[in-house]
């Protein structure tokens, strides 16, 4: 069964004079261990989408229609479903972790409280070894330190290190990740989205994906849905969406982005790991970057 | 020898804190040639913006000179700059709060040149509406005000307004990088068009490599107030000798390049050279 079903999915925001239809009419669905993603520019509607599956646009400003099932539950309709769902079934890792936590509490404080929705009857010295062992998880150093911290005593890559582990305590088997590094410097992205792949490899978590960079979404994606004006214009296996866009929206986004050129990382070459998979994957991504330096 | 615009020597910015000084640029050389660009890229605090404000005197240089043209900007007063203020201009990062709400795009526009001494409204607004319609917008933008515009159209009109000065260089601080990927490639053609028909020198600050692979000749790689590696763009793209460099560029994504499902591994050195240096930076 799908983690996530997503049929015919419409969301109409109300403005003090206009019906603007912001997500118009997507299906979609979300496999066990799958991260699909959706990926547009600026009022594409792929965040209203993502917000609107957790139900997190106000009522009387978005009328949400058709359905959508998360671990088998619709949460279209009342909101009873989607607040038993939250922080259970499914978690968010948003897009700013600087604002997304509490400013006057502790980090150890937040984490034991989200620790404690799925977990109601454990003791507090229980709660707090849980917390410590999920920031070790999530590999935060000296975690017994960072407890006591509060948010602006943290770097913004381990703000959302603290958010992936909120989001993982839940043992959640779907996260909606909107964005989720896009606020963070580029070395520091690649720290995050290698902590989401490593989770899903040892998890099978299912990952939603927002995001307007498609570098990101070829490198966390199995599947790809490019959205624009509130529709899917394309959809596919990251493979063929990316090296075979059909849509010329999607090829313009894929043009638009200035390529680096040629190289050859020097890291590559000398993969000690002794991980065959790995060797191999490189050793194709270092022919390909060769074929593409011979052609242009 | 090289026809330099802009010599910046041995530049240290230093921010107070306390009793202490914190110094976001330490000791940075760089020069940028005549109808040239030069790019400066790096990640959060490594002194980039601040290398910005020193050049438009924003902020005043701790040392070092900032020599435009024979004249040591660092070195003068408030007064003695005045009149040289308009030969550097910047393009600010967010399209959003760097433009007054109130006035009409043709207005922004033509202040800088009213302040370079054109008397005649007349005259301003002729020459407003020519810079607006070089940027590539309708002639229907000259009455609009900012909110109306979208963050690439403001951006556009940011660019107008720079030049409105009639500078010698701009800088462009993070300037396409609040846009979308389209809308970023439709103002870096419209940057490197200008730059081909006026020969206007650019200082490109970004934290984006494939951009300044697009925008720049030579680039100055910087962390934590240092340069770290410099040279031709071309050459530090496709052989970066230093390992930072080396990582930021890894960590530049490029769709076009990754091959297989989800691969990991194209990362994992990213991830694991941060993690062993930030143990060292501990221990």
């Amino acid at each position: 069964m799908s983690v996530l079903e997503v049929k015919d999915l419409q969301v109409e925001l109300m403005t003090t004079d206009d019906v603007i239809r912001a997500v118009d009419g997507v299906s979609f669905h979300i496999d066990p261990g799958e991260t699909v993603t959706i990926i547009g520019e600026s009022g594409s509607g792929k965040s209203t989408t993502a917000m609107a599956l957790l139900r997190l646009l106000p009522d009387d400003l978005a009328v949400i229609s058709g359905e959508a099932r998360i671990s088998g539950q619709d949460v279209t309709g009342d909101r009873k479903v989607i607040n038993q769902l939250r922080g259970r079934a499914v978690a968010l890792i948003p897009q700013d972790p600087m604002t997304a936590l509490n400013p006057i509490r502790t980090i150890g404080r937040q984490m034991t409280e989200a620790v404690r929705i799925k977990y109601p009857k454990i003791s507090r010295a229980e709660a707090k070894q849980r917390a410590l062992s999920l920031m070790e998880q999530v590999h935060i150093r000296e975690p017994a330190k960072q407890f006591d911290a509060y948010p602006h005593q943290l770097s913004g890559g381990m703000l959302q290190r603290v958010l992936i582990a909120m989001a993982v305590s839940t043992d959640a088997d779907l996260i909606v990740a909107d964005e989720p590094t896009s606020a963070l410097d580029v070395t520091v992205q690649a720290g995050i989205l290698d902590l989401l792949l490593e989770l899903q490899e040892q998890t099978g978590i299912a990952l939603l994906l927002i995001t307007h960079d498609l570098g990101v979404a070829r490198l966390m994606s199995d599947r790809i849905h490019v959205m624009k004006s509130g529709v899917f214009v394309e959809s596919g296996p990251v493979t063929d969406v990316v090296d075979h866009p059909q849509h010329p929206y999607t090829q313009k986004l894929l043009g638009a982005i200035p390529e680096l050129g040629a190289w050859v990382d020097p890291a590559v070459g000398r993969d000690d790991e002794g991980d065959a998979d790995g060797t191999d994957a490189a050793a194709d991504v270092a022919t390909d970057r060769i074929k593409e330096a011979t052609h242009g | 020898m090289a026809d330099n615009l802009l010599t910046v020597s041995n530049l240290v910015v230093e921010y107070k804190t306390g009793k202490d000084a914190f110094r976001a640029v330490d000791d940075v050389s760089f020069t940028v040639p005549r109808g040239g660009t030069l790019a400066i890229v790096g990640e959060s605090g490594c002194g980039k913006s601040t290398i910005a404000k020193a050049l438009v005197r924003l902020l005043k240089p701790t040392s070092g000179t900032v020599d435009l043209d024979g004249t040591d900007l660092a070195a003068l007063t408030e007064r003695q700059l005045r009149p040289m203020r308009h030969r550097v201009q910047m393009v600010f990062q967010d399209p959003y709060g760097s433009l007054d709400p109130h006035l009409t795009a043709q207005e922004i526009v033509a202040e800088p040149i009213a302040v370079r001494g054109e008397k005649s409204r007349a005259v301003q607004r002729t020459k407003a509406a020519a810079l607006i319609e070089r940027v590539g917008l309708p002639k229907t933008a000259l009455g609009r005000k900012p909110p109306e515009f979208s963050g690439g159209q403001r951006q556009r009109i940011g660019i107008a307004r720079a030049l409105a000065s009639e500078p010698e260089l701009l800088v462009c601080d993070e300037a396409t990088s609040a846009l979308d990927v389209s809308v970023q490639a439709q103002v870096l053609a419209l940057l490197a068009d200008i730059q081909a028909d006026t020969g206007l020198t650019y200082l490109f600050i970004s934290h984006n490599l494939g951009v300044v692979r697009a925008i720049s000749q030579n680039t100055v790689v910087m962390r934590a107030g240092k340069i770290v590696e410099s040279g031709r763009t071309d050459d530090l793209l496709s052989r970066p000798q230093e390992e930072y460099t080396q990582r930021l560029r890894r960590s530049a994504l490029e769709p076009g390049l990754m091959t297989g499902i989800k691969p990991r591994h194209l990362i994992r050195h990213i991830a694991a050279s941060r993690t062993a240096e930030t143990a060292k930076a501990a221990s």
